[in-house]
């Protein structure tokens, strides 16, 4: 095996790996933050929603969730310019994983809500506080609580989701490495490489979500 | 906007969507049926007396949970051969998806092995069972049991999973959407039908296992 040449390959393509990781961690970043925002929208409506928000919500989580996400990916980059809409493959892709996020993040808020007694409701009323006071100080921060590590875990599942991207064309990471495999056929090796830097950035998010939990559980201890 | 919808063109191509279908159904069917295999034996060996095989074993979850799926797939079909080990497209992505899977396999059973009341391995001890007759009789079924809900899970995202096997052109349903949309050049409708399809398809699978699981936990009752 041509280790050596491996490593002056790694060495002389550093630039392009590094730009990968990097636009790999901003796409990633992107999405789970709208994809967060627009997720606790949706899990709130279909938890707490009227009728006509609650079932919208609902038929947009089974959709999504049903829907493997490299279909997704493709339908957003070809409907979108099929449509008119000048989205890039970059946007296209985001936006596709946006929607991905926000599937996994509504049904995660909702198993959280729907485990919190009914009564804290009730209780939040009978001091007088809005919806909006109860769900921000009440509800929210409990449900926080549950649904840290599977909130977690959905962001984990966003950076392998990413790789999907390449598909489309976007250079993030893989397509990077693709690009690079197509100029010296090291396979094996490059595709290691990507593997190794993909564990290394689930394997730090991971680490953060058990610190931020241990963190979250701290004083949950102490007042039982 | 007006846009004019026509599904003709691709509900002429139903036989190759149905062929897809069926293709991704089996690849899920193969790989859960390797992986689940390979996470039982990960599973245990998390548990092992040997503090090296216990690591190794939780190694293995956490490496494969953490890697991108398509990075899988993409390497062992195209890095493998390098070590001489050549498969045909098929028998690479069944080989990708089983051990990604075996991973969330592992996990399933190690929380079902979890699960198993330690009182219950007691009264099996009292009553004069052996080691073997204990892990047959009351630990194993009781896990497969706590297991199955997360295993219904596990296959529908196995199937979805069988998408990515477009990316190395082994013909299911994503592959032939990809095809019908860049013949056809009815972008909207291909994809409208073909999410629709996995979407008919996980939940029809949700059902059969939802039943299955019903029927399984009475008859245990």
């Amino acid at each position: 095996m041509q280790w050596d040449y491996f490593l002056n390959q790694v060495i002389s393509h550093r630039d392009a790996l590094l730009q990968g990781t990097a636009i790999t961690i901003g796409v990633s970043l992107s999405a789970i933050v709208a994809g967060t925002l627009l997720g606790i929208a949706i899990g709130v409506a279909v938890t707490y929603g009227i009728k006509p928000l609650r079932w919208p919500a609902r038929v947009y989580i089974d959709i999504i969730r049903g829907t493997p996400v490299l279909v997704l990916v493709l339908a957003t980059f070809y409907i979108s310019s099929a449509v008119g809409l000048d989205l890039g493959a970059f946007q296209a892709g985001v936006l596709a994983l946006t929607l991905f996020c926000a599937s996994h993040v509504g049904e995660i808020l909702r198993g959280a809500l729907q485990a919190l007694p009914r009564g804290q409701i009730e209780a939040g009323r009978a001091i007088g506080l809005t919806f909006a006071g109860i769900f921000r100080h009440i509800l929210f921060p409990q449900a926080l609580r549950y649904a840290l590590p599977t909130w977690i875990t959905a962001a984990v599942e966003m950076v392998k989701a990413s790789t999907l991207l390449s598909v489309i064309g976007v250079a993030e990471l893989l397509l990077t490495t693709q690009q690079i495999i197509s100029n010296n056929f090291l396979n094996m090796q490059f595709y290691l490489l990507a593997g190794l830097i993909y564990f290394l950035i689930d394997f730090a998010i991971e680490q953060v979500g058990r610190y931020v939990g241990r963190r979250l559980d701290r004083p949950a201890r102490r007042t039982t | 906007m007006s846009y004019h919808f026509n599904f003709a063109p691709i509900l002429a191509q139903w036989p190759l969507l149905l062929s897809g279908i069926g293709l991704g159904l089996l690849l899920a069917l193969v790989s859960i049926a390797i992986g689940s295999l390979l996470g039982l034996v990960v599973a245990f060996a998390t548990r092992a007396p040997s503090r090296w095989l216990a690591s190794l074993a939780f190694a293995w979850i956490s490496v494969l949970r953490n890697l991108p799926i398509l990075v899988i797939v993409l390497f062992l079909f195209f890095g493998m051969p390098q070590l001489g080990l050549s498969l045909d497209k098929i028998s690479s992505f069944i080989v990708a998806l089983s051990l990604y899977t075996s991973a969330y396999m592992a996990e399933v059973f190690r929380a079902g092995l979890l699960s198993v009341p330690p009182g219950l391995i007691e009264a099996g001890q009292a009553i004069g069972l052996t080691r073997s007759r204990i892990q047959r009789d009351i630990v194993l079924p009781i896990m497969f049991r706590n297991a199955l809900p997360a295993f219904g899970n596990n296959f529908v995202s196995l199937f979805k999973d069988t998408s990515l096997a477009a990316t190395i052109a082994v013909p299911e349903l994503t592959y032939y959407a990809r095809k019908i949309n860049s013949e056809t050049f009815r972008v909207i409708e291909v994809w409208l039908v073909a999410s629709l399809l996995y979407i008919v398809c996980c939940y029809a699978i949700t059902l059969i296992l939802r039943a299955l699981e019903k029927r399984l936990v009475l008859e245990a009752n």
